[in-house]
């Protein structure tokens, strides 16, 4: 095992290490329906990019083309820095995805479970501890809520400790004020991560990503990149995320009735 | 603790109660319905006869209930493990229940002879099924999510197996458990009723021929009690196993 960044790296914006994530050309057809075409997109090393869409657009599809889950019919997706992506990549789905028979710190260490790895109780109690839960190690998921739930997942994503995190809805299961408290945790402890989040929530986007991307349309396009203002997470009430966030919902709107 | 000891109670006593009511009221001749404590006095006195037939039918079952829960997990492993296979193997396991097992047990006692093995080959062919046929569905229908997770985490196909499809089929393989300890007697008895010398279903045949109904009802008690024995130890073992698993005892607190 590897052991690059056991101690807590220095909270720095744009690490330069990090390598970025680069979409392009991207197609995915089922039969003769095109879902999407021609998608071209970079994530910076070390940026938070959200990806907007309603449901049914191809957000989940493009996400699972780039953790090497699907294949896409046309496109490419590769690291910046040339290495390939395989086994760089940490997913995170719709549900928490912990597995019930295991104790919530067997969870945190299930990569290395899974690929016969020596496993690190040590750490694992160590992210635990960031995600405020050192006191529930040996519980069953089970036991847990589900906003617990989702911070043992950000713990256990943490802990694979590879430089791009791919999210597809993940907190969309969480009531409002449980899904802003896991959001501020995900901005925070992602800093130093290169990732891409797809979501079909406008204040989710507009709170924890440093880019905004909207996919529309059928067959789906992405539009235009949209930056928003400060550093993340984002109060709910600031005056330039409220614009946006309506300027978005406006966007998706029209996209879904066109 | 009571609670749970008393309703089970309350149910017996109601059942031979209306049973002792029907065989005093309804004018019922003793060789066709005898009143319980007649069956109690049967159970007493033939009681030796009965302790070893009881020892011989419970061996069947339980070796049986082994065997053919090993070879069920095998199989549904094996069809895991190879898709190949399963689609081999799967239409042979379909026609194999398109041959009633009951229906074979003539052709058993002739290969496998009037001793057990000829009954612990039944019970196992009738525990077989449930087993690999509920495992296969349970380690066939994983969790997409968790497969998903478990690849971007580069696990390979054996690890997924073994730390994924297999603990979350565990709960279907206890169901396909239980069903199959319910009917685990029933392959005993039906391989002693065609050709034994020992056995609780030897003993009611023979009380039958007899006419001794007592001695008949003795028998299916013992053969009762002992099915409920044997189907609460798997039960609790599976409840052991499934600590994790809501339904199960485990989990949902």
């Amino acid at each position: 095992m590897t052991d690059n960044d056991a101690s807590p790296r220095p909270p720095t914006h744009q690490p330069v290490d990090l390598p970025g994530l680069r979409i392009s050309g991207l197609g995915l057809q089922y039969g003769t329906r095109a879902i999407f075409t021609d998608l071209d997109l970079t994530v910076q090393g070390g940026e938070f990019v959200v990806l907007l869409g309603t449901s049914g657009v191809g957000k989940s599809s493009l996400l699972k083309i780039v953790a090497g889950l699907t294949r896409a019919s046309a496109g490419t997706v590769t690291a910046t820095d040339g290495l390939p992506l395989a086994g760089r990549i940490a997913y995170m789905g719709q549900q928490d995805l912990l597995y019930p028979w295991l104790t919530v710190i067997e969870n945190v260490m299930l990569g290395a479970r899974l690929r016969g790895e020596r496993q690190d109780p040590d750490r694992a109690r160590h992210l635990l501890e960031r995600v405020s839960l050192q006191d529930r190690a040996k519980a069953l998921p089970s036991e847990l809520s589900g906003g617990m739930r989702q911070r043992v997942a950000i713990a256990r994503t943490l802990y694979e400790r590879h430089p791009f995190v791919l999210m597809d809805e993940p907190f969309s299961a969480l009531d409002t004020f449980t899904r802003a408290q896991v959001q501020d945790l995900t901005a925070e402890l992602l800093q130093d991560h290169t990732v891409l989040l797809i979501t079909h929530d406008p204040l989710e986007a507009c709170r924890i990503g440093h880019r905004l991307v909207v996919l529309t349309g059928h067959p789906a396009r992405l539009g235009p990149p949209i930056e928003v203002p400060g550093p993340t997470p984002r109060a709910p009430d600031d005056e330039a995320l409220l614009h946006i966030q309506g300027h978005l919902m406006r966007i998706l709107m029209e996209g879904h009735g066109a | 603790m009571i609670p749970t000891l008393v309703r089970p109670v309350v149910t017996f006593v109601v059942l031979i109660g209306a049973w002792w009511a029907v065989t005093r009221l309804g004018g019922i001749p003793f060789y066709l319905l005898p009143q319980p404590p007649a069956v109690l006095h049967a159970l007493w006195q033939q009681r030796m006869l009965l302790a070893s037939a009881t020892f011989t039918t419970f061996s069947e079952m339980a070796l049986g209930l082994v065997i053919g829960t090993l070879l069920g997990s095998l199989c549904a492993l094996a069809m895991a493990f190879s898709p190949r296979l399963q689609r081999w193997i799967m239409p042979l396991l379909l026609l194999s229940q398109a041959i009633p097992a009951f229906a074979m047990a003539p052709l058993l006692v002739l290969w496998f002879g009037f001793g057990m093995t000829s009954k612990v080959v039944m019970a196992t062919i009738v525990i077989f099924f449930p087993v690999a046929a509920a495992f296969s569905d349970g380690l066939r229908h994983t969790d997409p999510g968790w497969l998903d997770l478990a690849h971007t985490m580069g696990a390979k196909q054996g690890a997924i197996l073994r730390h994924v499809r297999l603990p979350a089929a565990m709960p279907a393989f206890g169901s396909g458990l239980r069903v199959a300890t319910a009917i685990a007697p029933i392959g005993a008895i039906v391989g002693e009723w065609v050709g034994a010398s020992a056995g609780l279903g030897y003993v009611m045949l023979n009380a039958n021929a007899r006419i001794q109904t007592d001695v008949m009802f003795a028998a299916l008690f013992v053969l009762a009690v002992m099915t409920v024995l044997i189907w609460t130890v798997v039960d609790r073992v599976l409840r052991r196993i499934l600590y994790w698993a809501p339904g199960n005892g485990g989990a949902a607190r």
